[in-house]
């Protein structure tokens, strides 16, 4: 249920949101739309080596401490059980 | 004496940095150090009210680097306490009137002299603040919890990186513990998250730092002022004695997240 009095987030929290994804792009200097280039261009990288699911592919800069850290995650196609499938 | 050149700064004006650099100035003062802070914001001249020794200025810093005077003439005496100096900015010239070099110059000739050189940073991250920051041995980057503070801290914290000049440590001004508690604030377990690096002190907000600004009296002279008592840790902290965090400086799990870091 969703209670009417709590239903609005303090502040605080908004600030703080706001400010942990305004700075990791401040330091990275990578647009939303550039890290959407860079996405595509590893997802036509790796599909040269194995089979993957581009819808699948998650990717996004986490902060730790100072340092940036590009987090890409790649669900890999499982291709033995499709060419069992496929028989 | 061999004085250790430390510089307060910012990125966004109007944080606390002149204010700061009074008090913490006065605070090592009093505890009989030899003290001299520069206000380092040529054509923006503000050390000399907030300290309260406008009337006493002849010559300023560029004079200095000009040769019109010698560093000593410059040097005002405060009217507090015998051995706080000040050297004002000049009023009537811009920041090209100093280089990085002449601030360094300026400040191995006072290294000699005394025991601390605080230097006062103009907003922003051109010539002024690069003046600001040549001759600094460590840098002290202040900051309120607001997202437009935090924001340019975190930008000049970089910049300070990159120029070799190690990683800073922070001063969160004006913190209301009141609106904290609300989660209608940034805490400064908050303010610690984001920026990443090491805490010298909290100051709480408090409405008698501007009483003391408008007689020109820094509330770290006055024992009963809360910001007052904030400013002394951090000068003490500044000396590398360990001060506890009191309570009102900070918010629910400061202490796990201080001392759970060892950075």
């Amino acid at each position: 249920m969703m209670n009417f009095f709590s239903r609005k987030r303090r502040s605080a929290e908004n600030a703080k949101e706001r400010l942990q994804l305004v700075l990791i792009h401040d330091r990275t200097n990578l647009t939303p739309a550039e890290l959407e280039a860079l996405k595509d261009d590893l997802i036509a990288t790796i599909s040269r080596h194995v089979s993957i699911d581009p819808e699948a592919v998650q990717i996004g800069v986490e902060a730790d401490g100072r340092t940036q850290r590009l987090i890409a995650d790649i669900p890999l196609k499982n291709i033995t059980r499709r060419a069992r499938m496929r028989t | 004496m061999t004085a250790k050149v430390v510089t307060i700064t910012s990125g966004k004006g109007g944080v606390g940095k002149t204010t700061a650099v009074a008090n913490l100035a006065v605070a090592l003062a009093a505890d009989g150090a030899k003290v001299v802070c520069i206000d380092g914001d040529i054509g923006l001249r503000n050390l000399d009210v907030v300290m309260g020794l406008e009337n006493r200025i002849v010559y300023d810093i560029v004079d200095i680097i000009e040769g019109r005077c010698r560093l000593r003439q410059a040097m005002i005496r405060d009217k507090r306490l015998p051995e706080l100096y000040l050297i004002p900015a000049a009023q009537t010239r811009d920041k090209t009137a100093v280089s990085p070099s002449d601030m360094i110059r300026v400040c191995k000739e006072l290294r000699q002299e005394v025991d601390w050189v605080l230097i006062d940073s103009p907003a922003g991250i051109e010539r002024g603040f690069k003046n600001s920051i040549a001759a600094a041995d460590s840098v002290l980057v202040i900051t309120n919890p607001e997202v437009s503070a935090v924001r340019d801290a975190d930008r000049v914290i970089g910049i300070l990186e990159a120029e070799g000049k190690g990683s800073p440590q922070l001063i969160l001004n004006r913190l209301n513990p009141a609106m904290v508690k609300k989660h209608d604030m940034l805490s400064a377990e908050d303010v610690l998250d984001l920026l990443a690096i090491k805490l010298i002190g909290v100051v709480p907000e408090d409405s008698g730092v501007i009483v003391g600004t408008n007689r020109g009296n820094p509330v770290a002279l006055d024992p009963k002022s809360r910001a007052g008592q904030a400013f002394r840790n951090i000068a003490r902290r500044m000396k590398g004695e360990e001060v506890p965090f009191l309570d009102l400086e900070a918010g629910d799990g400061l202490w796990s997240k201080l001392f759970g870091r060892k950075s």
